[in-house]
Parts: structure tokens; sequence; C-alpha cells
């Protein structure tokens, strides 16, 4: 798998650390609802196919990215810096949903 | 009669002889031959014993697919079981030894297994390992005995135990067209790729370029057909765009492209040549993949179709043409299609006697008929084997009229005597890599077999891996392929070669399996056979995917390259369903076995990456053992001569705190925070207050993760208004800087602060006990290092013998204690300088285990408390939480769980029986070490404390506080360890802190 680095060009996955299910908001740092807090750590979406997820440029520039990725063939549509398009609206599953 | 070498042909260097062992005796064979092809000339026709049964197994192929010859190749101590006795090159010294035998391959106790077949058939260890209800054998413990036997008796090849010495490497390679297979299509393909002027690879698994070219017999435009070959190689060796790997498994195909292979650079050879690996391992990125990979030969499903003798119709053609080998002198032939014809042929040329041909057809081509005439045989059309002649090695075969449409035999049978026979069950493209890249295989009616679909999103096949089995098609499609994979446009018309002789029809009759009385085996490596699938048929397997794990049908080291069609069609016979109703498995990575010395490369041994310290050769040089603490090394103890590490450990503590002791903290974690909102940012992750921190002073600081458990520690000292310099513990640098820049780049991008890692940038030594001030007021300079030059956790700049350092005053021994930073080059000369200015005071360096002493006194906490279960109130550092500002974890840190009672709190114990405590042991009530339970808790850390003269641990114990002052007792079953302990507060020693306030 290749993921273009916006800053350094398209690069093995090796070089990347996953940090996770990018469909989560963080909730008011001041926030007490506890709901909503228990999804932002706890809840992550597992779909097959289309994905959007934060890679870091670890073993590079450091940068995140907000990574749009399809779990079944690993094709990568869209790669963007994380801190202009990492926390997109928050779709938070139903319990006992299937993804 | 046994196999022997032809007097002359083949493709083997007869001038030059090899000389090899095999099961201890020593034999002789020729450059070019495989070990099954060497022993086959030396006329050995037992291979190996069978995995269940412990049946006699002879060679059955001459490639990557052989099921049966497996064998151990034996380099010094070191094992490798399970190598196809056909993928082994024989060169001098080579030392090969037979599996699955006791006492010996040609006496083997276990073949008696083989009366119990009814017994072990498929799912036998499902039914049989159920214990009865009651008495002394109730439950599963005397089949839990029984396992051990079993397991013994049945398997493969046993590994070894000894370190492999060999060195192996991992190597990065793109290319516009990775040619897969070097046969003629994809030499065709190479060389049209290659004249474009594509960067190509081409990768062969076998030792030759030339795939059939090299045994098929035939000529190309009047030349044989392995001059043709190399003369296309010859070629590309000119071409500075192609390169060539011989001995190279492609083994994988992945996403975008990429395919794994492994090459075998010198399993070859006795020694490796100078600087070269064992294996190498290739990733390979390719705009472009030609499948060139062919196709395999299937064998047929009959009683006795695993009898040393029996033989792939295409392999006996391969011993014949390529290694100069028969396989034997009285050759059968059994076949439903016309492939066979051209292999008997070859071996009625090259010297044996083709006694009688049955084919399951009750119709064969002229041109068969000619060849089976030409070579003096019998033909037989409308004819089956139904069993197999002979003990270790065939004698003879039964010959019966057949009826494809029933699959049963009819007539009267008849013997006749014969040393080989040669079978074709019709061919299986092998179309692995393209599952793997995702492609759904198509079945063909016609070849009865499952065919790639037309092409893939990165990939083009070309000749027999499409079905197409003539090497003109192959060829033709390789040329094709060859220009289309490098982005040419299609020519209108290739002038081809012209290929003799004229090829037969490769279109098998619908048969796979004869069925008749005795053992017909589908799947060779796993002892299944015909019986067993129908038996998971009748209980109810559907599936063919449960019924390859059922059993275990296609799941040995072959992976069901002969098997899984033969295998599918007597499913879908039972099933009442055709052939793609039931659908096939699918290839998953790896196509063959890979060494997993190549896998992992670089990333073990002399290459891996280690982390020294600045002062690491000092602690060498003054007798430092040293851990490996993750890629660090760090001094454990400086022992004297004669010393334990524990009278060591106890010395440095004891000394540090009567004078002074020093210790090297370079590993911290060390990060430069800095920006004008860095304050802002340390109390958004830091639970406790930073942006109240003055300059020039330090602070203890307390991470949580977001689910409100402690995350790491450690001090973080502010050296301007902007600028911080964060301290972690050594294990979690690396986390903790990626869990600072997530936040600061996805969470808070708008705060301006900017993070550096400089843990190597730094030196660091912590200088503590008594004298310690004292100490460092001899050699610094610039500075006063009084109290109030120097408070506890204040900061000061000067120099120690001319190098500027910077000086903290905080203390992880309890002692007065200072860390004396400088420089990463500076770091040898500045320790050097504290050594001298302490030699006055005879302070001693001291290693971890006393450094872990001094802190289990202190009852500080490290990773071994901060297990990632604990919170902080658990650690008793609740007073750390702020409650004017929200951080990370700070809305998830009171939720019920984290502030229940009962929850494991840190204590500290001391040992009632004067006997040392270890980590992992659990704290109960009362001891019961028959049945060990009721655990509170367990130890985290222990030690022997100088400076109480008492063994003690910290632990983790559930309501911790409450039981201060009461006892408990240590359950150590493991290592037979029980005894009382007191339970106490973890602030050992000095609880009031007087030593380091001084």
């Amino acid at each position: 798998m290749l993921i273009t680095c916006p800053y350094c060009g398209p690069r093995d996955v090796s070089e990347f650390a996953y940090q996770g299910d990018g469909n989560r908001t963080r909730p008011d740092p001041a926030s007490t609802d506890s709901e909503a807090w228990n999804a932002y750590v706890y809840d992550r979406l597992n779909p097959a196919g289309i994905h959007n997820e934060i890679w870091q440029h670890a073993g590079g520039c450091r940068v995140h990215l907000a990574v749009v990725r399809d779990t079944l063939t690993h094709e990568i549509s869209s790669v963007r810096f994380a801190r202009e398009h990492g926390t997109p609206t928050h779709s938070r599953r139903n319990h006992g949903a299937k993804a | 009669m046994s196999p022997r070498r032809t007097p002359s042909g083949g493709r083997v260097n007869r001038l030059r002889t090899i000389r090899f062992t095999f099961d201890g005796t020593a034999y002789t064979g020729h450059q070019g031959d495989t070990l099954a092809s060497a022993l086959l000339a030396n006329g050995v026709s037992l291979f190996g014993r069978s995995f269940k049964y412990h049946r006699p197994r002879g060679v059955l192929t001459s490639g990557v697919d052989e099921p049966n010859a497996l064998v151990t190749v034996l380099r010094g101590e070191v094992r490798e079981p399970n190598i196809p006795a056909t993928m082994v090159e024989i060169h001098d010294g080579l030392t090969a030894v037979s599996q699955n035998r006791f006492p010996s391959l040609a006496y083997d106790v276990s073949a008696v297994n083989q009366l119990g077949g009814k017994f072990i058939s498929a799912g036998f260890y499902y039914k049989t390992f159920m214990g009865p209800v009651i008495g002394p054998l109730k439950g599963t413990r005397f089949w839990m005995l029984c396992e051990k036997i079993i397991r013994r008796a049945a398997g493969l090849g046993r590994a070894g135990h000894a370190p492999d010495p060999s060195r192996y490497e991992r190597m990065n390679a793109f290319c516009d067209v990775l040619v897969v297979g070097s046969g003629p299509a994809g030499l065709a393909a190479a060389h049209e790729a290659a004249q474009s002027g594509a960067q190509v690879i081409l990768a062969e698994l076998d030792p030759c370029f030339g795939g059939s070219a090299n045994w098929s017999g035939e000529t190309i435009d009047g030349e044989p057909a392995a001059t043709w070959a190399s003369d296309v190689v010859g070629e590309l060796k000119t071409h500075d765009n192609v390169r060539l790997l011989k001995r190279t498994t492609v083994w994988g195909y992945y996403d975008g492209n990429t395919l794994a292979a492994v090459e075998r650079v010198s399993d070859h050879k006795d020694t490796p040549a100078k600087g070269a690996p064992r294996h190498r391992h290739w990733t390979i990125r390719a705009r472009k993949v030609v499948l060139a990979t062919g196709a395999f030969e299937r064998p047929l499903v009959f009683p006795g179709n695993d009898r040393p003798g029996v033989m792939m119709a295409s392999a006996a053609m391969r011993y014949a043409n390529q290694y100069g080998v028969l396989p034997g002198e009285k050759i059968a032939v059994l076949a439903n299609n016309d492939s066979a014809y051209r292999a008997m042929a070859a071996l009625a040329k090259a010297g044996a006697r083709i006694i009688a041909i049955a084919d399951l057809r009750q119709d064969v081509s002229a041109a068969c008929r000619k060849l089976a005439n030409d070579a003096g045989a019998e033909l037989l059309t409308g004819h089956a084997v139904i069993s197999t002649e002979g003990g270790k090695k065939l004698s003879g075969v039964k010959l019966a009229p057949f009826s494809a449409t029933s699959g049963v035999s009819t007539g009267n049978a008849r013997d006749i005597g014969a040393d080989c026979l040669i079978v074709s069950g019709g061919w299986s493209p092998t179309i692995h890599l393209a599952s793997q890249a995702g492609a759904r295989p198509v079945w063909s009616d016609d070849l009865q077999a499952f065919l790639p679909p037309e092409t893939g999103k990165g990939w083009i096949g070309a000749g027999a891996f499409n079905g197409n089995f003539s090497t003109a098609e192959a060829i033709s499609e390789g040329f094709a392929a060859g220009r289309n994979a490098a982005g040419q446009p299609a020519l209108e018309t290739t002038a081809l070669p012209d290929i003799e002789p004229a090829p037969l029809d490769p279109n098998p009759a619908p048969v796979f399996e004869i069925k008749a009385k005795g053992k017909a085996f589908v799947d060779f490596q796993h002892d299944v056979t015909a019986d067993d699938v129908r038996l998971a048929h009748l209980e109810g397997f559907v599936s063919v995917e449960h019924l390859k794990r059922y059993t275990t049908l296609g799941m040995a080291t072959d992976q069901g390259k002969g098997s899984n069609v033969p295998g599918l069609a007597i499913m879908a016979e039972a099933l009442g369903k055709p052939i793609p109703e039931v659908g096939t498995t699918r290839f998953r990575p790896p196509y063959a076995p890979v060494s997993v010395g190549a896998l992992a490369a670089e990333r073990f041994g002399d290459l891996k990456p280690e982390r020294l310290t600045p002062m690491h050769d000092w602690h060498l040089e003054n007798g430092a053992t040293m851990y490996s603490a993750g890629l660090w090394f760090r001094p454990m103890i400086y022992g004297g001569p004669g010393e334990t590490i524990e009278q060591a450990y106890v010395r440095e503590a004891q000394a540090t705190r009567e004078t002074a002791g020093i210790v090297d903290v370079s590993t911290l974690g060390k990060i430069a925070v800095q920006g004008p909102d860095a304050a802002e940012f340390l109390d958004r992750v830091y639970s406790n207050v930073f942006s109240t921190l003055p300059v020039g002073k330090a602070r203890y600081g307390l991470m949580l993760r977001e689910d409100g458990l402690v995350f790491d520690d450690g001090t973080t000292w502010r050296l301007g208004e902007h600028d911080f310099l964060m301290t972690t513990t050594t294990a979690n640098a690396g986390k903790v800087m990626q869990h600072l820049e997530y936040f600061l780049d996805v969470v808070w991008p708008d705060l301006k602060v900017h993070l550096t890692s400089v843990t190597d940038q730094w030196a660091g030594a912590a200088i503590g006990g008594p004298k310690a001030r004292e100490i460092l007021a001899s050699c610094v300079t610039g500075t006063k290092v009084d109290n109030e030059a120097l408070p506890f956790m204040g900061i000061v700049h000067g120099e120690i013998s001319g190098a500027p350092v910077m000086i903290c005053r905080l203390s992880f021994s309890g002692e007065m204690a200072f860390e004396v930073y400088s420089g990463a080059g500076h770091g040898t000369h500045v320790w050097e300088a504290l050594i001298e200015a302490g030699r006055p005071f005879d302070m001693v360096s001291y290693g971890l285990e006393a450094l872990g002493t001094m802190r289990i006194e202190k009852g500080h906490v490290t990773g071994a408390e901060i297990d990632g279960r604990t919170s902080a109130r658990d650690l008793h550092l609740g007073w750390m939480l702020s409650k004017k500002k929200p951080f990370i974890g700070s809305a998830m840190m009171d939720r019920e769980g984290l502030s229940a009672s009962g929850r494991l709190e840190l204590v500290g114990l001391i040992s009632l029986d004067n006997r040392p405590l270890s980590g992992g042991a659990h704290i109960v009530e009362e001891v019961d070490a028959a049945n060990p339970h009721g655990s509170l808790g367990h130890i985290t850390a222990a030690c022997f404390s100088p400076a109480l003269g008492k063994y003690i641990a910290l632990a983790l114990v559930s309501g911790g506080k409450a039981r201060y002052g009461k006892r408990a007792h240590i359950s150590d079953p493991l290592r037979n360890r029980f005894g009382p302990v007191e339970i106490v507060s973890h602030h050992f020693f000095d609880p009031e802190g007087k030593r380091m306030h001084g």
C-alpha cells in the first residue's frame, strides 16, 4: 500500500502509523456529556469499504493525514492534511447495528 | 528394475560429478540435478513416509507442486524440514534426510497405521477425543495423553532448535513490467517488453530460465526449444533495462501491484559467496505484471495411486528430457487426455519399454494411436488402473475396462507388470497469483479446469496460465502480453516461430476418480482419500471452505496444487452439483513456503538498530553489566570481582545513600515544547498545571490517556517563557511524542507550539546522595548550587570542565539529587569530570538495579505500575488531578468503574520470612498451594532494601490503604514461593522527604 503524503510524495505504508478512525469528533474539552465522550473514546466504525482514517507519516515528515481508503481493496481515494480535514461530522453507529 | 540414468541425453552436465548424502548414504549426481533426479538416477524410489498412514512414498512430480518427496536439509546443526526433493539442487556436501519414519525409511513401525484407515479418517480428532462421562478416565485427560503420541506419529519434518547463522536480506524493486515465469510465454513477454525500453524484471522459480523449453523435446524454428530459450535469455542479458532473477519464487500478489518474491541465492552452494545472503526477499512494485506461470498436471484418484513408481506423465518426461533419468524400465500409462502420449514417446525414445496405455476415453485421436503404435505400446481405450501392486515400489498394475460415465470399472481385470506408471488427469493453470490479486476463477468445461478471467487490473496472462497449452500459443500470447504490458500497441501480424511436433489436444475426459476398492488419495501430503471427502459430505459439510478445513484437503505445504480440483470434483459429485456451483477455494499467499529468515532479514541480527548513550563506552570500561531496554543499552550493575547482582546493587544503593552515587539518565525521553502557546498546551496534556510554573523551575507532571487512565509521568522544565523541556519515561518516549503530535496537529491545530524530540541531543547524569551538592560545588563554575541559587526543582546554567551544563535539582532516588544535562557530545567529558569530582567523597556509579531499589524504597511509580490499567488515584496521585481546567482524560477519569471501591491500589510489601519477593507473584489472604485462588493483587517490583534491611516490594492490591499494617501472603505457584508479608505504605523510606529537601 502506498500513501501519497502531500509533503513527501508516494511512500510505502511501512513509513506510516495508523492513528485511528477519522470519523470522530472530540467533544468540547469542558463537556460532561458522558455519552459523547464514550462514543469518541470507544466507538469505532469498521466498514467493509470506504473508510475515513487518520495516518501519521511517522517515518517521514510526521504530519497527520486524513486518508480515505477502501478497506476491501486498499485503494486510497483521497489524502489531505488532518489538521484541515481530519474531523468530519461524527457519524455514530446505532447500538447493535451492523456496520 | 529401478529408475536409472540414461547413457546419454538430458541437460545435466555429465562432466561434473557432485557428491551428496541422503539418509546417511553417499550418492553422486551431476551438475543440474535436483535431489529428486539424482536419487532416481541412483535407483532410489522410496523418498518418504506419508503424513497419517506412514505409507511409502516416492516422487510424484518434478517441481514445486511435489506432495510426497519431502526431505529435511541439514546445514550443520540447522535443520530445514519439508523441502520438496524436486526443489533441492544438489551440491557437494549436501546432506538430506527423509522424514516421518522410525526407525528408518525402509522399516517404519507406524506403517501399521495403514490398517486402521477407517479409524483415522477425516475428523478423527473431533470424533475420537471425547472422554467418558464418569470413571477414572473422565473427561479428556486420557486423550490428552494419547494426543501427544499421535502428534508425534503424524506429521512432517521436525524443526530444529539451533539458531540459524545464515544472513538474509531484503530488496525493494520497481519496474514497468514484471514477468512471472520464464517458459516460452514469459520469455516472449520479457523480450517484447525489453525491446520497447521498459524496465523489466523476469522472475523464474527454477535454477534455469526456459521452463518447459528445457524438457518439452520440441524444436522451435528447427532448433531445440532449450536452445531457443537460451538465445532469448542471452539477448535479454544484453539489455540494461532487464533484471533476470532465477531461483526466485513470486509468492504474493498484494494491492497496488506490489508483489513479494524470495530469491534462493545460496541454497545450491556449499558455502555462500562472500557477502551473499542465503535468501534475498524482494518487494517488487510493478506497473504491469505478466503472469506466465504455466500449469500443473493433475493426478487421477484411484486405489494405490500413491505407490512409489506412480508419477505424473509430464514429470516423467521432464526427468527423461532434462535430467537424463528414466523413472522406470517397464512403463504403464494412465490418462484421460492426450498429453501423456507425448511423455510416453519421450520415455520410449530414452530407452524405456512402454507396456500398456490405459486411456479412460473410449476414443482417442489418430495422432495418439500413432504415438502408441510407434512406441510399441498396447493401447487399451476405455480402460483404467484399478489398483497398483508392490510394496515399497511399484511392481505392477491392475487394468480393467472402465466407463467414463459411471466412473466404475466394468469387466474383468488384468494384471500387468510395470515398475512405473505415468498418469495424466488433465491440467490446472497456475492461477494462484491472479486469485490473490482478486480474480475470480472461471470454470472451463473443455479443459475441466479453473481459468483466470481474461485480464486483471494490473496483470495480463499468457500461455498455459490462460489455459492455452501449446508452445506456439504461449509464444504468441507472450509477445502480445509483453507489448501490452509495456504500453505498446498490438502488432497486426507477428511472424511466429515454427514449432515441431504439432501439439496434441489437451482437453481431458471429465474423469477425476476411478472408483474401486482400496485407498485412493486426493491430497497425498495430508493423506486425504476420496472416501474422506465423501464422508465429510455425509456428515453434512456442504461449503468447500468447510470441506477443506474438516478434511485438511489442500492445507499441507503444497497448498493443494494438485489436489484442489480432484477434491472439488469428488465433492461436486457427492452433492450432485456441477463443479462451478461448488466453487473453488481462494488461493492465499504464500504460493510456496517462504523462509521466515527472508521475511525478517535485517530486522534481526547485525543490522538491528541499537541505541547507546554518550557514556556507553565508559560504562563498559568500568565493569558495567548492560541491560537492553527496548533498543537502549543501560548499565544494570557495576559489579566487582565475585559480586552477585544483589550484592552489587545493594552496595551501590547503600553507598549512594551514605555519600553519593551517579547514574546515566540519558535515555529519558526529552521533548522540546516551544512556542507562545506552549504553557497552554502543557496545561491541556498534563493533569496538573504548568502555566503557573516560573521560568527556571521544573515540575513533576502526570499525563492521562483519553480514557482517564494514567499514560506517563516525568518532569518538565521551564527554560523560558515559551520554552519547555519535557522529560518522559525511557519506554514511552516515542509514544508520548506521537500522542502530543496527534493532539497538536489534529485536535488543536490552532495552538502555536512546536515539538522537537531532543532525546539524543542531551546527555544526562543524575548525581544524588548527602555529598552530592558538595561534589557539584567542587566542579561547577559559573553558578552557585547552594539552596538559595538552586532550590528544590530549581534549574541553573553553568559549566563543568569547560562544557556548558544545565542542572536541575530533582530526585528519583529520594536523596539530595541533581540532574546534570549537557550536549550529547560533551556527555562523557562531563560524566568523567563528575566522577573525578566525586572521587574524594567515595562516590559510586550505579546501575538500573540500584536505581530501581531506591525508587522502590521511595515508592515512586514506573511502567510496572503505570500498566495501562491504573488510575491516578490507584497510584495515590489523585492530588495531581487539577480541578481548575480540563485536560486529556479529565472527562473520563471519574467514571464509575475508575472510582469504584476494591480497585487495585499501590501498596508496599515487606517480606516477613526474610526471603526475596518477585514481580508477578499474587497476594492472597490465606495460602492454598494445592488450589491457588483468591488473588487480591500482584507484585509489580521487588528488591532487597539496604535502607530497611529487608526484602520489600511494591504491589497493586485491592483495597490498598485499608490493609496497611495487615498480614497477607505471597502465592506464586509457578515459582513455588509462598510466604507471609506485611502490607504497608509504598513510602518505605523517608516518607517526609527530608533527605531530598536537605
